[in-house]
């Protein structure tokens, strides 16, 4: 039986560095290739040792898709393509290939230039990497080779996600990257047919999650930072350059205007103009809303909002600050939170997941005091609130997407074990299927049970038609006679006559030829006409014949009669058929067998 | 499987397929030249136009004073324009299973067949074809009703009277059929019924045919379409080009082994090099307004203004025109504007790697920001305030009957310092101007046509290798007025199958096989010999 292969190299039972391996029907692909933020060293990047252990992996992958532009679906990819070696296609959406590139020298430069790592990719290592980039178009399906498809489906979380199904012969798996099932101020929700696929890698950073509905959530936010704003203090809201930002700064740019709010607000790095430059020329994959309005109002045109300088962040007075990186691991977002940290009067809103390590995740976990580079410590004073922003699906969202697409199997990556663990059971239970949560480097195998398409010559097809009453159901399996020739990979179903023809075979008739003796005490040409008289009284609707030269035919079997030389009331009857009429021909032998009933004459 | 040919325009085509049990309508093009019968629908009250003679038969006994005006020696229906719709008797369209529409231009019938039809099927076209093409409709009906004409003239269509009446009248055909233009309600409803699809999507149609829409790379999200099972296959082959210009180049390779092909939309103009052409306008251009004249283009608000503007953005400075105002009066003009920047994804590729920047795909966004160009959704409001002479003015529609431009030609006609420029290839420019004469404007004849020329088309053919080609009878014979030129046709081997208005073609297949399942249980046990 055919079996499917998904060994995640990074998001297995974790968050970060997503990297993923499935082999189905004889094709290798990576889903995402992702570094992780946790980690400065060498399991920051996916163990691409795992596939082979000298050298290039082009001849051992057939693809590699890049679900979106967040680093921990992309950050390894120069490290992979470049350093390690992959010369294949590497598949991403229209916004993720603009944007992914600018993300990608960002991160480069904090770790070379600020950190002064050696042995890393370089500018041109990343040019060179997105050379090998094939965009793809949402719903186009792309023919990797003749036999490997790929298709997009729209995913919400940031501009230009995609979830992909990846499709051989009739075998198939669907990855979600992340997404989110619910609209959001700038994005539309995920969306995917009913393509059933044999396995759906779903992330499941929320897995337990159930949240509220996005106004609550959003008129706390807004709550806390204008209160915060009113007593005079410093909100500090790190984000990625790319995605919630753009959100919150809507949120905020609509709050201001109606609240009329004079305090600055800050974006941090070069990047606004330019992000929400990406956000109005790719306008078709964000929400309805914005796409219908956009033509009178450009929701991405900030009048409160502008660019921040390092100095400002000793200013005094109220104002709010979306800063860079959004786990506060490094950049600028890290630089002010040290500066403002002392003070009670400050506030730093955490809008996302933190990965594991980053200082992020530690105050969140209401660490007040951080051990920073060279021995210093910090006391952490001023108030650390969580808001889930983040765009990913809740526990009712991946349900929901479950429901959409009807697997077969679920397999759940990019979430913490404990979670995953929980949410794997509520899928057993409610939908029946087999759930998978396999670690880093640990494979699941799936056996799959396709179909096998055959092609049916239209002659035998519309014969055995013809024979059978009403016209074949297309969803109900129908025995059929035919014979199956295998040729060059393709399977063909013909008619018996057909099939020799073709291989150029000479037909070979097989009989089968009986005696049967019967008591009966006439002329062997009156036993011949009862035999005759008998048939035609048991053997409704077959054509039975009575020959001049004294034989007997139903259908292909033939019956004569001749006396036995000892006694002449003992009758030897000989039959014979053909092998197709096998059922007939025994059928009848047993029965000439019981004898002839006495009242025919 | 059957071809139900519906229209008998070449590049507006509407055709049915019926393959294998389902029914597929093939676009559905308007045929907007019958206005070109009636009479212009000026903005603001042209006296020369209310004064209009009546027409009377010569020897006096037919009176359609009322509905026939005498005009430049012509006669003119003085009634709402009407439109020249797809044949709806040959076949019931309520039978129709889904529409594939292949570009915005082939689009413009589709409320008439969705609506009062008992349609109920779906229609599916890519994200700009569906975009533009309901700006181009809600432009169409903003022109009709921002000039709302009660009258409807329906005398003059009875076959007796208008055997009387002189050409080119006399021999308009199906004039019963003719209808006035859409609401914009019933544009909206029949838009409703729109799925988008994407370039390479297959779409399976109730799993016995899949459909899937192919780049032709003559405008912003234009489509070929592939239609097939498992054994047979259609190509539909409808306005594609392989210029380039901004959409997405055309997708050759994928209509190879097709056991019939459906070619349509060819370019109207095949003596007329499109690069020739442009060059002309703008040189005519440049002349004019260095005279001190202006210059009026009449065209569509969307396809081919996209690469003039961006011709121009390029000429401008070259030729000194840096302080020429260049207006685009539409209703929809900034609308178009704007979408033709947000469709990345259906571009060329230079235009995707400017957007990777990220700067607007199309220079234009630069000259509306240098105030170079502006735009107007029509000549009342602040254009009539902040309009300077002389300019450069781009405005609809291109059959002069109707919208912004009908005031121009009022305004400008009678100077011989100005020019008009025709760049739409769909109306012949005399009989477009023929409500207008005696005009001392100059006239510049350069049609842009981008679709396929015969030469390109042969060589396409030759490498694409179809079985059977359909076409319409028009690409079987060199045109009218240049009867020796047998380059201007197509010549194959088959020949292809000429089809016109209300034919119906059986086409040719050969099915041999169909498509079955063996069941994994079933397949396991099946022993090889």
């Amino acid at each position: 039986m055919p079996e499917i292969k998904v060994t995640p190299l990074g998001a297995g039972q974790d968050v970060g560095r997503s990297c993923i391996l499935v082999s189905i029907g004889g094709k290798n692909i990576m889903l995402d290739c992702g570094m992780h933020m946790g980690y400065n060293d060498d399991r920051r990047f996916p163990d691409f040792s795992y596939i082979t252990q000298n050298g290039r992996l082009t001849d051992f992958l057939d693809c590699v898709i890049i679900s979106h532009f967040h680093l921990d679906h992309c950050g390894a990819l120069p490290y992979m393509s470049e350093m390690v070696g992959y010369d294949g296609p590497i598949y991403m959406t229209h916004p993720t290939k603009a944007i992914c590139p600018i993300l990608l020298e960002d991160f480069r430069k904090i770790t070379v230039d600020k950190k002064g790592e050696t042995n890393f990719f370089t500018s041109q290592m990343i040019k060179d990497c997105m050379k090998k980039v094939i965009p793809l178009n949402l719903h186009q399906t792309v023919q990797v080779d003749d036999e490997l498809e790929i298709k997009a489906y729209y995913a919400g979380h940031v501009l230009g996600a995609a979830m992909v199904h990846i499709k051989v012969g009739s075998e198939s798996v669907v990855y979600t990257g992340d997404y989110n099932m619910t609209p959001d101020r700038h994005l539309g929700a995920a969306w995917i047919d009913k393509c059933r696929p044999d396995i759906l890698i779903s992330e499941s950073t929320y897995a337990t999650t159930i949240r509220d509905s996005k106004r609550c959530r959003e008129r706390d936010f807004l709550k806390k930072v204008h209160e915060s704003i009113e007593r005079g203090g410093k909100v500090l809201i790190p984000v990625f350059a790319l995605g919630r930002a753009q959100e919150l700064c809507i949120l905020l740019e609509t709050f201001w205007e109606r609240m009329n709010l004079k305090a600055p607000i800050y974006f941090s790095t070069g990047l606004t103009e330019k992000a929400n430059h990406y956000y109005k020329l790719f306008i078709t994959w964000t929400n309805q809303k914005i796409r219908k309005t956009f033509v009178q109002r450009n929701m991405f045109e900030f009048k409160h909002i502008k660019a921040f300088d390092r100095s400002y962040a000793d200013n005094p007075g109220p104002m709010v600050v979306f800063a860079t990186p959004g786990m506060l691991h490094a950049g600028q977002s890290l630089q002010i939170f040290k500066k403002w940290a002392g003070n009670e009067k400050n506030m730093v809103i955490m809008p996302g997941y933190c990965v594991q390590g980053t200082i992020g995740h530690k105050i969140l976990n209401g660490q007040r005091k951080l051990e920073m580079e060279g021995r210093a410590t910090l006391d952490v004073k001023l108030q650390v609130e969580y808001m889930s922003f983040s765009a990913h699906a809740d526990a009712k969202g991946i349900m929901q997407l479950i429901r959409m697409a009807e697997p077969r199997n679920m397999l759940l990556v990019h979430g913490e074990a404990v979670k995953m663990e929980f949410l794997k059971g509520k899928i057993e239970q409610e939908f029946s299927i087999d759930c998978y949560m396999p670690a880093n480097g640990e494979t699941t195998t799936v056996t799959t049970n396709p179909s096998v398409p055959v092609d049916i010559s239209l002659n035998l097809l519309k014969r055995e038609m013809a024979l059978g009453g009403p016209l074949p159901d297309p969803k109900k399996p129908r025995t059929m006679h035919g014979t199956l020739i295998m040729k060059e990979n393709s399977l063909k179903l013909v008619s018996s006559e057909q099939a020799l023809k073709e291989l150029g075979l000479n037909e070979h008739q097989l009989r089968f030829t009986c005696h049967v003796q019967l008591q009966d005490p006439h002329s062997d040409a009156d036993t011949l006409h009862r035999i005759y008289t008998h048939l035609k009284s048991v053997l409704k609707g077959y054509t039975i014949q009575h020959l001049p030269d004294g034989t007997v035919i139903v259908e292909s079997i033939v019956i004569k009669v001749s006396s036995s030389t000892e006694d002449s009331n003992t009758k030897v009857l000989l039959l014979s058929w053909s092998y197709q009429d096998e059922d007939l021909g025994s059928f009848l032998s047993s029965l000439l067998k019981k004898g002839l009933p006495s009242g025919i004459c | 499987m059957k071809l139900y040919c519906l229209s008998g325009h070449p590049t507006l085509p509407c055709n049915v397929l019926k393959f294998k049990s389902t029914t597929i309508m093939l676009d559905c093009g308007l045929d907007t030249t019958s206005v070109l019968n009636f009479l212009p629908l000026p903005l603001v009250h042209s006296p020369r136009l209310s004064k209009l003679p009546g027409w009377v038969s010569k020897d006096g006994t037919i009176n359609l004073g009322k509905e026939l005006k005498e005009c430049a020696g012509r006669v003119f229906v003085d009634a709402q324009p009407e439109f020249c719709l797809p044949e709806r008797e040959l076949l019931d369209l309520s039978t129709i299973d889904v529409i594939l529409i292949s570009n915005y231009h082939c689009m413009m019938a589709l409320p008439y067949i969705t609506e009062h039809t008992g349609f109920t099927g779906t229609v599916y076209a890519t994200e700009p074809t569906l975009q533009i093409g309901r700006l181009l409709m809600e432009e169409l009906v903003n022109f009709m009703e921002r000039v709302p004409k009660a009258q409807s003239a329906t005398s003059w269509k009875n076959k007796e009277i208008q055997r009387m009446l002189p050409g080119p009248l006399k021999d308009a055909v199906d004039v019963w059929m003719w209808k006035r233009c859409y609401s914009m309600q019933e544009v909206n409803s029949a838009l409703s019924k729109v799925q988008l699809v994407g370039y390479s999507q297959k779409v399976e149609l109730f799993g016995a045919v899949q459909v899937s829409p192919l780049s032709s790379g003559y405008s912003l999200g234009s489509s070929n379409w592939i239609i097939q099972s498992h054994h047979e296959k259609v190509s539909y082959v409808s306005g594609s080009s392989l210029l380039t210009t901004h959409p997405q180049p055309m997708d050759q390779s994928s209509l190879k082994n097709s056991d019939v092909l459906i070619l349509t939309g060819l370019t109207q103009m095949p003596t007329a090099n499109p690069d020739g052409m442009l060059g002309e306008f703008c040189s005519n251009l440049a002349m004019t307004i260095r005279a001190g004249g202006n210059v009026l283009v009449p065209c569509y608000s969307s396809g081919v203004i996209y690469d003039l503007l961006e011709c121009l953005y390029q000429f401008i400075e070259s030729a000194n025109l840096g302080t020429t105002p260049f207006y685009f009066i539409s209703p929809i003009a900034n609308s178009s504007l704007e979408f033709s920047q947000i469709f990345a994804e259906w571009l060329c590729h230079n235009k995707q790697t400017k957007v990777y920047l990220p700067e607007p795909p199309f220079p234009h966004a630069e000259l509306i920001q240098t105030n170079k160009l502006k735009h107007y959704p029509s000549i009342h409001g602040d254009f009539s305030s902040e309009f300077r002479q002389p300019c450069v003015v781009f405005t609809g529609h291109p059959s002069l009957r109707f919208g912004d431009v009908v005031h121009f030609m009022e305004l400008w006609g009678k100077s011989s310092l100005n020019t008009i420029i025709f760049t739409e290839p769909d109306f012949s420019y005399l009989d477009a101007l023929a409500p207008y004469q005696p005009l001392a404007m100059k006239c510049v004849y350069c049609p842009i046509d981008t679709r396929l020329n015969f030469h390109q088309v042969s060589k396409l053919l030759k490498e694409v290798q179809p079985l059977h080609v359909v076409c319409p009878e028009q690409y079987t014979q060199p045109p009218l007025t240049q009867s020796h030129r047998s380059d201007l046709m197509l010549e194959l081997q088959p020949p292809p199958m000429p089809y016109r208005r209300c034919s119906v073609l059986n086409l040719p297949f050969r099915r041999r096989y169909e498509r079955i399942y063996i069941l994994p249980e079933c397949a396991v046990i099946l022993a090889l010999t």
